[in-house]
């Protein structure tokens, strides 16, 4: 390959480029994949992926953010698993049962489900590891997504021991989940990795150094070989794992690249098959030149404004925020000054599954009618172009946010002459101040779904939840959320979260701006992946084809 | 016997040095706003109270400083918040033999040629050739490397396909070509500048002006009475070349993806690692107090007109 770049390169050089040269009329050289047949595997089996920075840990229940996730879905297996496309299949549980009340789970555990190290995964397993879960000695930062589970929040808090967790070994290879009430997303919540099992005797051996690649006894379709900080993670095959026969790889490295310039300048040197963003500048190039690599989804996340409704100006002033909010102009954020292919959005919920979010009325207007109806809005909020409001952004550094940011001011400046300034704090910081609410007005948010139900939204609006920065309290939006909670899966138990949805964006305590989507470059040799509403990749779905390239740059 | 106790002294010395450093660091550190618990998907207060117990956090800030002091004096850097498997002395050492190599091999690169360019050209004073050195000596200083290590890129990886982009991979030779020359560059810029304007100097005092009316050759001149003196300010300048190539080494990592010190550095004051940051910190400030300490001694070899006036 690099004697065939050298020899172009030379002949460049010796022939010149002139207009004799017939470069401009050959055809360029092009990527072939696959061989003859197109579908010829390469002997290397071998997938390179950037996962944006190193996991902070690889113990299932102590871990945090996607780069750990990523990982940990390869080499563990929960009860549940998922399809390429995102669907829920069976995963160490072969079936399970739901009791009429929608209250218990009975899971039948795999005969062939195994550790890596030959040991059978057994239903004890399962209990020690939720235990352990929400065991607050183990210091999950992700334990309250256990709460629908049985007894699971007084554990947590320390007001019960573990034992009493509603999960129970009935024989080898059944387990039983009871739950505190009816939770129709459940079973996606067992892909999580706060849900995987760990195997017992090498936790207790090793205590919190079970995760070390010399000790970590896993049971999904890779095993932890190496895992160089800051440098990468190198996965090897699990030829226990019960499904090993369909797995096409031989190695995974995830690499902890921050930096999306440097994880594009890899791939471009082909380091890498897999970037797990693109870097935003680059965007207009890359569509130029890696069309056909760039693979973009919608993704399971809601970016939004959202206002400090405890503190004045926005403190019971609804006539204000709807103003600021009709006066966005979203297909100019998400067109313009975005371009990636986000979904400009009127709900604060991205459409997931059966539940689609109704558009409030105002949605269907024209921009013009829109800024009409702000300025309205705005006068009887009691300000005026004569007296105008002013006001604060606080955001995270970051070019994008940036842009959104200077995009929104100016809109809101145009059409009802507010003055906006904007402020942006380093991300640690700007946690902290969002959270207190002493300062902010205005802040960014941003919100990925932890699992594909709308809950996962709503809650976070709900009075007493820790992430409800905009401090908004509607006595009518928390019944509504209870209600929907006590009811099983199904129609009646969406309309009430779109009833509450509807209550909320009627009060606008935060401005929807887009829905997500999730940007990747992929080499063609890569297939086996889809694109899924929440970015979930497993790779035993992955295969290298055979490819040859030639520079084609 | 002079030069023992002037080693000595240095050590003691370099006690308070540390000890303020220490402190300093302690109290920015924990100053910063925001902490290591702040997470996006905010932590329930319970659990975020246990995690604080879990570290110390709760007692008063003076007492986190003894402790951590206590700590230190075994030899113990304390448990890392963002890696929360490993003790921050792990960290470092795995992370250190990266940045040593990587600095090693720069300053090396840096000292050899930089010398040599700067006496060629100090020897060709005015010539074209001089000219050219200097001109390219004036660039390879103004060009900040993280701008230099993207154009490299570019240039040998992307466009040649003929030298990585990035990684470590075990440190192999390949991987480490680009990284390394791009944290040397403006070192040896500098190295160049400063030898040939000290070499020109040298070459027209009096004592060489008396080795040449004795008849000497150019060569025994040049090697033996003139390279002394001359590479007096170089060797000067390599503390403040080592500091240079340390605080380089942070963003040459952060570029090129090596697992070294100074990416955890970046990373463990973003996520507000404290223990991870403050180890680096006090690991490196020992590292300077020691090599200006060698430098010291070996400016004594060199010159024994420096040693006679300790």
């Amino acid at each position: 390959m690099k004697n065939r770049t050298l020899t172009i390169m030379l002949s460049i050089f010796l022939f010149g480029c002139g207009p004799n040269a017939d470069n401009e009329n050959t055809p360029k050289q092009k990527l072939v994949i696959g061989g003859a047949s197109g579908e010829e595997l390469a002997e290397n089996q071998v997938f390179r992926k950037n996962n944006g920075s190193d996991p902070g840990t690889l113990d299932p229940h102590r871990a945090e953010g996607v780069p750990a996730s990523n990982v940990l879905r390869d080499l563990y297996e929960g009860l549940v698993s998922e399809a390429a496309n995102g669907d829920y299949i069976p995963g160490v549980a072969e079936s399970w049962t739901i009791s009429d009340d929608g209250k218990s789970y009975r899971f039948k555990i795999r005969d062939d489900a195994a550790w890596s190290n030959g040991d059978n995964v057994v239903a004890e397993d399962f209990v020690f590891s939720l235990r352990r879960s929400v065991d607050p000695k183990t210091l999950s930062n992700y334990s309250s997504m256990l709460y629908p589970i049985k007894n699971a929040r007084d554990v947590v808090l320390g007001n019960e021991s573990p034992e009493l967790l509603g999960v129970s070994a009935e024989g080898e290879k059944v387990l039983l989940i009871e739950l505190e009430e009816p939770t129709p997303y459940f079973i996606s919540l067992l892909t999580h990795s706060t849900t995987y099992p760990v195997h017992p005797p090498s936790v207790i051996e090793h205590g919190s150094s079970f995760t070390r690649p010399e000790n970590m006894v896993s049971n999904g379709a890779f095993t932890l070989e190496d895992w160089r900080i800051q440098d990468y993670i190198l996965l090897t095959r699990n030829t226990k794992y019960w499904d090993d026969k369909n797995t096409t790889l031989s190695n995974v490295y995830y690499y902890p690249l921050d930096n999306p310039d440097a994880s594009l300048r890899r791939y471009r040197a082909n380091e890498l098959d897999f970037t797990d963003t693109t870097p935003s500048e680059q965007l207009p190039w890359i569509k130029e030149n890696l069309k056909e690599e760039l693979k973009i989804t919608p993704y399971f996340g809601s970016y939004y404004y959202g206002f400090n409704n405890t503190k004045p100006p926005f403190k019971d002033n609804p006539e204000l925020r709807m103003a600021l909010s009709l006066a966005v102009n979203r297909t100019i954020i998400t067109d313009i000054v975005l371009g990636a292919g986000q979904i400009p959005a009127f709900t604060f919920v991205p459409p997931v599954k059966e539940y689609k979010g109704i558009q409030p009325e105002w949605a269907g207007l024209t921009q013009e009618e829109r800024e009409n109806l702000a300025k309205d809005f705005y006068l009887k909020a009691g300000y005026s172009p004569s007296n105008p409001l002013s006001i604060e952004i606080i955001y995270n550094t970051s070019e994008n946010h940036k842009r959104v940011a200077l995009a929104v001011a100016s809109m809101w400046k145009k059409t009802l002459g507010v003055e906006t300034k904007l402020r942006n704090q380093e991300w640690k910081v700007f946690l902290e101040t969002r959270r207190l609410k002493e300062e902010t007005e205005i802040f960014r948010g941003g919100w990925i779904g932890d699992y594909d139900d709308p809950y996962t939204f709503s809650e976070l609006l709900h009075s007493e939840n820790e992430m409800n920065h905009s401090g908004y309290a509607s006595n009518d939006y928390d019944a509504l959320l209870k209600s929907a909670s006590l009811k099983p899966a199904g129609r009646d138990r969406l309309n009430d979260l779109l009833q509450a949805e509807q209550i909320m964006l009627n009060d606008m305590p935060v401005i929807p701006l887009y829905f997500y989507v999730s940007q990747h470059l992929i080499k063609p040799w890569v297939v086996g992946l889809e694109g899924n509403v929440m970015d979930h990749h497993y790779s035993k779905y992955v295969k290298i084809l055979k490819s040859e390239t030639i520079a084609s740059e | 016997m002079s030069n023992f106790r002037f080693v000595i002294g240095r050590f003691l010395g370099a006690i308070p040095t540390l000890l303020i450093l220490i402190c300093l660091a302690f109290f920015l550190v924990k100053a910063a706003p925001g902490g290591p618990f702040d997470f996006e998907r905010s932590l329930p207060e319970e659990v975020e109270a246990n995690l604080r117990a879990a570290y110390n956090l709760d007692d008063p800030v003076y007492l986190q400083l003894a402790k951590y002091i206590g700590d230190l004096l075994q030899g113990d850097f304390g448990p890392s918040f963002q890696y929360r498997d490993y003790t921050v002395t792990e960290l470092i050492s795995t992370g250190f033999p990266v940045s040593l190599r990587l600095g090693f091999a720069a300053i090396l690169l840096a000292l050899f040629f930089g010398s040599l360019i700067g006496s060629v050209a100090a020897l060709n004073q005015n010539s074209k050739l001089d000219y050219g050195v200097m001109f390219f000596g004036m660039i390879g200083i103004s060009i900040p490397n993280f701008v230099m290590a993207p154009l490299l890129v570019l240039f040998f990886s992307i466009g040649l396909k003929a030298l990585p982009a990035g990684g470590y991979n075990g440190g192999d030779f390949y991987h480490m070509i680009l990284p390394v020359v791009s944290l040397a560059l403006p070192q040896m810029a500098y190295i160049a500048r400063l030898t040939r304007g000290s070499m020109i100097e040298v070459l027209s005092s009096n004592f060489v002006r008396t080795a040449k009316a004795q008849g000497l050759s150019t060569k025994t001149i040049l090697f033996s009475h003139v390279l002394k003196p001359t590479f007096l300010p170089v060797v000067s300048y390599l503390g403040p070349a080592t500091a240079a190539i340390i605080t380089g080494s942070v963003v040459v990592e952060q570029i090129f993806g090596l697992p070294g010190l100074g990416r955890y550095f970046v990373q463990g004051a973003l996520n507000r690692d404290y223990t991870l940051v403050m180890g680096v910190v006090v690991f490196y400030g020992c590292l300077i107090i020691l090599f200006n300490l060698i430098v010291d001694t070996l400016y004594g070899f060199i010159d024994p007109r420096i040693k006679q006036n300790r």
